[in-house]
């Protein structure tokens, strides 16, 4: 038997059903539909995942696997601030690995975690195309650029008093 | 430097909204392109102006174009600003600052191909960039610039940006392709090429953000006028994002076949603290390395074919004395290990076993017969993947072990990193 789940919020569902009509090809919508998804509920649970194949009328299977392809869509719960610190060639040159030992240090957590206030998780991630005003971290949908240890400071002391 | 062209409403307050962009007089090659022109003639305009595609293969655009099987539709156009090459951010400058400029080259190259929908591909942490395009789509709309019956031509033209999620393979056109019908980013096999059987099955032109840009300006100005800049197999302007190891990096607009030394040292203001300049990977980080010998070479497709690396997305990533080689090339190839979609055997398994001798090495547990296994295994990648990501992966490794193998035999030898105290 089905299990009921009711995860996401009418208006997600609708603006899913939009997205669907706005392609030539339904199935097109799936990438914005899991964002959408995300944004709402955060991360991609296993329920959310069921009920967007649900809406986007795909198996379970199917939006599981493209959802597992993408590393933006994050199949465990994050920190209220996921800070994605880029330690690619050009930010790595201008040392972004200390930068990561700063944040590991200043959140007393390793890279991949969370802080057990749940505000913030540490990654590191590929190039953010930003290597001219490298080092550069992403935190949510901001990049912070030329990055420096002081500057990583203020940045928490900011996101902390929020 | 002279007077920008591509970048010349960088800067500018506001320069990505419809008014400013129309006040520099944006929105002024398309109607010309609708009025003076038929769609075979404006393939046949870009076509002469030689413009190359500028997401790293070079390819001719008009050329691309005219692939399109007559008569058959519909057809679609995908704008590729997925930039995920590392050391590539041109594309981002561009759409950021000039979003207009982007739909104006857009909307332009799907009258010439008889595109009725069209798609921007953006990376999707390019949140900001994303947010400037839907806004700017959404003012294009609302002048009669996208819609029905553009500026009374009878040519209908729907644009949607579509955000990808984190995945270098969809940079790749079939990669992207797929991702776009809402599947994993896996290649597909060519033949058939994305002209005869793109999305959906349908004739498709893919480009790259800075070619489609380039495309207004080959319309307002000419082709004698694109042709009359950078060499005759290299015409034009392109952008160089440089970075790394020198004082000002970022984006900077020159004529094809400028030296790299120009490059370096008056625009991006030499090596950061007058280092020396130990490597310079010219072109993305998939393009091979080459060293301050080099620094005369003319940047253009052939010349830097000619010494054994590319051109690629010009992005220029200068890497200065004492800096590990070895270091550097493991990280990259932690990134293309990352990164294969893992379709393929040569590339899933030969990317990762790459990455983990040259972590061998780094650290310290490096063994002799591990540089020859090395390039064994390049060779057995080389050619073999099924799409070129796996390609790409090579590039650091073979051209490192090329002009710096008494440093890897040194980790070797010495069983430590030499840079790491
Ligand atoms: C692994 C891989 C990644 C690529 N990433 C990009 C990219 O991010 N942006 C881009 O425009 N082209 C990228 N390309 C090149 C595209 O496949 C394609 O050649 C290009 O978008 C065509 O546009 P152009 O002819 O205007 O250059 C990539 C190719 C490969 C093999
Ligand atoms: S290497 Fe960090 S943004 Fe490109």
């Amino acid at each position: 038997m089905r299990r009921e789940v009711h995860v996401l919020s009418d208006k997600v569902k609708s603006e899913i059903q939009q997205l669907k009509a706005r392609y030539p090809h339904p199935n097109s919508a799936l990438l914005p539909a899991l964002a959408l998804a995300q944004k709402e509920h955060g991360w991609l649970s296993p329920e959310v995942l069921e009920e967007v194949a649900e809406v986007m009328e795909l198996s379970p299977a199917q939006v599981g696997s493209v959802a597992s392809f993408y590393t933006m869509f994050n199949r465990r719960p994050v920190g209220k601030y996921l800070i994605q610190v880029c330690t690619n060639v050009a930010c790595s040159l201008l040392g972004a690995e200390h930068l990561v030992e700063h944040l590991k240090q200043k959140l007393g957590i390793g890279v991949g975690e969370t802080t057990p206030d749940g505000r913030f998780t540490l990654l590191e991630v590929e190039c953010l195309g930003s290597c001219g005003t490298a080092p550069v971290m992403q935190i949510n949908d901001t990049y912070y650029e030329n990055l420096t240890a002081e500057k990583v400071d203020q940045i928490l002391a900011e996101l902390r008093s929020r | 430097m002279a007077e920008p062209i591509l970048l010349r409403n960088v800067g500018v307050p506001d320069s990505h909204t419809i008014e400013v962009y129309m006040q520099r007089g944006g929105y002024q090659a398309l109607p010309k392109a609708l009025k003076e022109y038929e769609p075979a003639a404006l393939v046949d305009l870009v076509k002469r102006s030689g413009l190359r595609g500028r997401g790293g293969a070079g390819f001719p655009a008009g050329v691309k174009w005219s692939f399109l099987p007559k008569g058959v539709y519909p057809r679609y156009l995908v704008c590729n600003a997925d930039e995920g090459e590392p050391g590539t951010f041109k594309d981002r400058v561009l759409i950021e600052h000039d979003p207009h400029g982007l739909i104006e080259g857009i909307i332009i190259s799907c009258y010439a191909c008889e595109v009725n929908t069209a798609f921007i591909y953006i990376r999707g942490e390019y949140e900001f960039g994303a947010r400037r395009l839907e806004q700017a789509v959404q003012e294009a709309y609302a002048h009669g610039f996208l819609g029905k019956n553009i500026l009374g031509s009878g040519f209908n033209l729907d644009l949607i940006v579509h955000r990808g999620a984190g995945a270098y393979i969809c940079g790749e056109e079939t990669g992207l392709l797929t991702s776009l019908e809402g599947d994993r980013g896996h290649p597909k096999l060519k033949p058939p090429f994305p002209a005869s059987e793109g999305l959906y099955r349908k004739p498709t032109v893919i480009n790259n953000v800075e070619t489609l840009f380039n495309v207004p300006f080959i319309v307002e100005r000419g082709a004698e006028w694109y042709t009359s800049m950078g060499t005759e197999k290299s015409p034009g302007l392109k952008l160089f994002c440089i970075s790394g190891h020198v004082n000002k990096p970022g984006v900077y607009e020159l004529p094809l076949a400028t030296p790299l030394r120009t490059l370096i040292y008056d625009y991006a203001g030499g090596p950061l603290e007058g280092k020396p300049i130990k490597a310079i990977i010219p072109g993305g980080s998939s393009t091979p390395m080459i060293t301050p010998e080099n620094l005369d070479v003319p940047l253009d497709y052939e010349s830097l074919a000619a010494i054994g690396t590319m051109l690629g997305s010009g992005a220029v990533i200068v890497i200065g004395e004492g800096t590990c080689i070895v270091r550097t090339v493991e990280r990259l190839a932690e990134f293309y290990r990352h990164e294969s979609c893992g379709k393929c055997i040569p590339c899933r398994e030969g990317t990762d076993w790459l990455y983990k001798i040259l972590h061998r090495i780094e650290h310290g547990a490096g063994r002799e017969e591990d540089l020859p296994l090395l390039l064994d295994i390049c060779s057995n990648i080389g050619g073999k993947s099924f799409c070129p990501l796996g390609d790409a992966a090579l590039g650091p490794v073979r051209s490192s072990i090329a002009h710096f193998r008494d440093e890897y035999l040194q980790h070797i030898r010495d069983k430590r990193c030499p840079y790491q105290d």
